[in-house]
């Protein structure tokens, strides 16, 4: 046993914040649990089911296909947004009045509540009033996202890199901003061209806040459901369906509940192991950085 | 204080009951020795016992998930992997 003083004492102070979480997750949770080991046809009334429903989403094509629509949407945006927000932190100005301007400019979209985002750009690519959709229309392209499941995803994955990758930007920019003149007078020095000033300081000075960014965008896009909904309903079809809407059309849309409280706990599964390699990464190789940093500068 | 509306059932309380007393478990264990005991295992990075517990039961969630998928719905089979697992996460990680 250690000498330390240890005062039990502060648990009190927490004792409302468990309070607080035992009633909005905790006993939800619960609750979900057991619905999804029964069936109900309403009236609360719950008859015994096992582990069916499970064995049902596991083999069902609907979750899978929800579930590798979901990755592929995820890849796709990161893919796009990662090296476009370095390329827009790096033509950013560093010194000047226009740092202020970029940077607001840039926070905007982050501002726009998620179902606003959504109905900008439904209203943007209409063929009658939207600019998008009545320039292509003049154009001669016919661009209807309600019926084709190809410009579906092109406006999908559009309006996420547009609400999105000014995250991207903002933290890296933060790294970059954070890297210390000397090491640009050590490139001058020894004549570096700008790819190498890029590839051996200004990338590794920013694989921290990347990762941050990877994975928040990651998670972010892989809980997505308002801005989809909004936009495409998850149509045409079941083409733009990504997990959570399809989940919020079993629970609510079709009253699946003991389906749905399964469904929700493999998709809740799937986030906390994510959420554990997004913890692991941050406290073992992120955590460190700003220390880091600070004695490097 | 009704709770009829969370369905309780017989397996899904003992489910509950023994995550409860495992956490029960882990504080008293905590109390006999403090600190958690944190070591470097096969990942390559601290984890206290509390994290290996984490682990062992979000691996066993994932057996089983597995079980229902490949081999059927006779989950005693995957509850006996998940122990072994566990053991092994608590040996090694």
């Amino acid at each position: 046993m250690n000498n330390k003083p240890f005062d039990n004492k502060a648990w009190f102070f927490v004792l409302p914040v468990f309070i607080l979480v035992a009633i909005s997750a905790v006993i939800p949770l619960m609750t979900v649990v057991n619905y999804s080991v029964q069936d109900s046809f309403g009236n609360n009334q719950f008859f015994w089911a096992g582990t069916e429903w499970f064995t049902e989403v596991l083999n069902s094509d609907r979750f899978r296909d929800s579930l590798v629509r979901n990755l592929t949407f995820s890849a796709i945006i990161l893919c796009i947004e990662i090296p476009l927000g370095i390329a827009v932190a790096l033509a950013m100005p560093r010194k000047g009045i226009w740092v202020s301007v970029c940077l607001v400019l840039m926070a905007l979209p982050l501002l726009i509540p998620w179902n606003v985002v959504g109905t900008i750009w439904l209203i943007f690519g209409r063929a009658d009033i939207g600019l998008l959709g009545f320039t292509l229309a003049k154009m001669g392209i016919v661009f209807n996202y309600g019926q084709s499941w190809l410009q579906a995803w092109i406006i999908i994955i559009l309006m996420d890199v547009w609400h999105w990758t000014s995250l991207v930007v903002l933290l890296c920019y933060s790294g970059l901003v954070a890297i210390p003149e000397a090491y640009y007078q050590a490139a001058r020095i020894d004549g570096a061209s700008r790819w190498k000033v890029f590839r051996y300081i200004q990338l590794p000075k920013m694989q921290r806040v990347l990762l941050i960014a990877i994975l928040l965008r990651f998670m972010d896009s892989f809980m997505i459901y308002t801005e989809p909904f909004v936009l495409t309903g998850g149509g045409p079809g079941n083409t733009t369906t990504f997990l959570s809407i399809d989940l919020v059309k079993t629970a609510i849309g079709q009253f699946d509940l003991g389906p749905a409280a399964a469904m929700s706990l493999i998709y809740f599964l799937i986030v906390l192991l994510l959420s554990w390699v997004f913890y692991t990464v941050m406290t073992n190789y992120g955590m460190d950085a700003p220390e880091k940093r600070e004695v490097e500068s | 204080m009704n709770l009829s509306w969370m369905a309780w059932t017989q397996p899904t309380a003992i489910f509950f009951i023994v995550i409860f007393c495992l956490l029960i478990t882990m504080s008293i264990w905590e109390k006999i020795s403090p600190g958690g005991g944190p070591r470097v295992g096969i990942l390559r990075f601290e984890t206290t016992r509390g994290d290996r517990l984490f682990l062992s039961l979000l691996g066993s969630a994932f057996i089983h998930l597995a079980w229902l998928l490949f081999a059927g719905s006779n989950l005693w089979w995957a509850m006996g992997v998940s122990i072994l697992y566990a053991g092994f996460v608590f040996s090694f990680v």
